[in-house]
């Protein structure tokens, strides 16, 4: 604003009162204010804001109590168990095989990895072998899960970074893989298609067009959604360089999955100690170099390569045979049995009314899921329901490593940290 | 493909029944000859159940026997978690799976203390002993809402699920299920009972 010119001509036109006033106006009182403000102690003072429990940008009802010091997080608390709905205690009252659905909706993007921890546990207590071919239709399902989960997850993450266009793309592709789900078992999220010994059911005609279509369209989309966002300056500034924390220090808090490979460590469950015939198919594990956010953002992206992988190994050498075992004590007698014979009739009465008991004894089965080391410790007494179900989500472990990673840095990292996280609270607080 | 399923009876790396010996004698002659806080053998008893390596140990040695798996490779607390063995006594137990990631090795500590006393000694802080696992601190918590196990020396042991208020710890299978009253509108005074 400049100040009016006193020597104009007689042509200038001649200020009203009202710009007088206006332009007699300065900020120099409010700047006074401002700088007898900024003293020492002001500075210093702490300021503790509470964040969520209801926020976008918390995934989930997840409460952060954050100290800041102008716009520094110094220290950082998460509160949980806002939706905390007692699934292990549910559990406890349900036969086996009923437990499945509950257990489904613990973490509820990565529902056939909830489902196959609790069936590798139970398998284990009850010394059951899974048919080769119901390993490799878990596989698909599973890798299948693992691109679903991580596209909500990079599409929300961007959400947080400021890009609304992703998320749209992401959902885009998130639906084919619902659509996927549906064709093998009826439903799209939840789908209790993982039984105790096998799968539900077999893949349906045109299943496997579909997934081919699938596999074919990923890569490419994948594609894009590294050309749009690594060619992002604001996503860049926001993930590069911010919120790193190193492999030793991930490691003593507990830290798996994408986050501690991108520190680094090349820790994965599927091939350290391979199970459901992962020891078959051919797949890298990334990781990172320098564990910052850009790191947690970039091997994730490329896991969802990864899994296109293995499912397109999985489904060319999808073996022949039963999609689940054929011990008529566990799994129910197919359909057309039930009509002809009697035993399969008692069977099935059997397994649905009282289910199938399973030895005592207690094991601890990890599994590798989109966010870390998942694990279902089960605990049985003899009795067709089990007397304790644990999950150990790696959301709940991983959450304590937040407060490590932003301590120091901006508030604005603080939301870049926590897309970059992935928690999910359902199955923080089951 | 062939050997697939020789490879997946292999890849289930914990130390087998003679190693699971080895480790506990090995324990009770480092810990038991110590004297110290507590003599004595820390190991209770070894169950290897299931291709399953599991060490049931005195709850006050907790943080020696963590501290001598870490000498030997067991760097790696995957989980720590709670049961109830209900109606046996002792009671609750607390439940600490290891992991050595450079063998790919698991291996269980379990502990179990009496309802009346359910107290633990804390692995989450560091201590005179050596260093915690910075891992615990919410499990712990975890497991004192569920269960009522205090971990002594926790510097924050308070609920965590459960709301503060809350009385009991609802995991313990004397806990009834459905013993909670559900407020809608119509009810809330009543199950709330505040007066109207």
């Amino acid at each position: 604003m400049t100040a009016p010119d006193q020597g104009a001509g007689p042509h200038a036109p001649s200020l009203s009162d009202y710009r007088k006033h206006e332009q007699s106006i300065t900020l120099a009182p409010v700047e006074q204010q401002i700088a007898d403000a900024q003293t020492a102690d002001t500075r210093e003072e702490l300021l503790t804001l509470n964040f969520g429990p209801h926020h976008p940008a918390t995934h989930g009802v997840l409460r952060l109590l954050v100290t800041l010091q102008g716009e520094v997080v110094r220290d950082l608390k998460p509160v949980i168990g806002y939706v905390h709905t007692g699934i292990e205690k549910t559990a406890e009252d349900k036969s086996y095989w009923k437990v499945i659905p509950v257990i489904e909706r613990m973490d509820y993007l990565a529902y056939y990895f909830n489902a196959m921890a609790f069936c590798a546990a139970v398998e284990t207590l009850v010394e059951v072998e899974v048919p080769k071919r119901a390993q490799y239709l878990r596989v698909i399902h599973l890798e299948l899960n693992r691109i679903a989960s991580h596209l909500i997850w990079l599409g929300t993450s961007a959400l947080d970074l400021g890009a609304v266009s992703i998320f749209l793309y992401c959902l885009r592709e998130r639906e084919l893989i619902l659509d996927l789900f549906e064709m093998s078992s009826g439903q799209r999220m939840h789908t209790r298609y993982f039984q105790v010994g096998g799968v539900f059911e077999d893949i349906p005609r045109g299943f496997e067009p579909k997934l081919r279509e699938f596999l074919e369209i990923m890569p490419e989309r994948a594609d894009e959604y590294g050309a749009i966002l690594n060619s992002n300056e604001i996503v860049l500034q926001r993930l590069r360089g911010t919120c790193p924390l190193d492999a030793q220090t991930l490691l003593s808090l507990g830290v798996t999955g994408p986050l501690l490979r991108a520190a680094g460590n090349p820790w994965d469950l599927r091939k350290a100690a391979p199970y459901c015939s992962y020891q078959d198919f051919d797949f890298k594990i990334p990781i990172g170099t320098v564990g910052d956010n850009y790191d947690r953002f970039a091997v994730r992206l490329a896991e969802i390569y990864e899994s296109v992988k293995i499912i397109r190994q999985a489904l060319d050498g999808l073996p022949e045979g039963p999609f689940i075992t054929e011990d008529r004590k566990i799994a129910l007698p197919p359909r057309h049995e039930l009509a002809t014979s009697m035993e399969a009739l008692i069977h099935h009465f059997k397994l649905v009314t009282e289910g199938f008991r399973v030895p005592p004894g207690e094991v601890y089965e990890p599994i590798e899921s989109p966010r870390g080391e998942l694990a279902c410790y089960v605990r049985s007494d003899g009795s067709s329901k089990p007397a304790r179900v644990h999950m150990r989500d790696p959301s709940f472990v991983n959450l304590q490593a937040l407060s490590h990673m932003v301590k120091g840095n901006y508030i604005a990292d603080l939301i870049a940290t926590v897309a970059m996280l992935d928690p999910i609270l359902g199955g923080i607080d089951r | 493909m062939t050997s697939s399923k020789v490879r997946a009876r292999g890849t289930r790396r914990v130390p087998d029944a003679t190693g699971l010996e080895l480790i506990a004698r090995e324990l009770r002659a480092e810990e038991g000859a110590g004297g110290g806080a507590g003599a004595g053998s820390p190991v209770i008893e070894t169950v290897f159940f299931r291709a399953r390596a599991t060490l049931v140990i005195e709850p006050a040695r907790i943080r020696a026997v963590l501290a001598r798996l870490r000498e030997r490779g067991y760097a790696f607390l995957c989980s720590l978690h709670g049961v109830d063995h209900h109606p046996d006594e002792p009671r609750l137990g607390v439940i600490y799976e290891l992991l050595d990631m450079g063998r790919v090795d698991r291996i269980t500590v379990k502990l179990r203390v009496h309802s009346d006393q359910p107290e633990v000694p804390s692995v989450f802080p560091d201590g005179e002993d050596g260093p915690g696992w910075p891992t615990a601190d919410h499990q712990e918590r975890e497991v004192y809402d569920m269960f009522g196990v205090v971990f002594r020396g926790h510097p924050d042991l308070r609920r965590i699920l459960m709301p503060e208020d809350y009385e009991g710890h609802p995991q313990r299978r004397d806990f009834p299920i459905g013993g909670e009253p559900v407020t809608f509108t119509h009810n809330e005074r009543a199950a709330l009972g505040t007066p109207k």
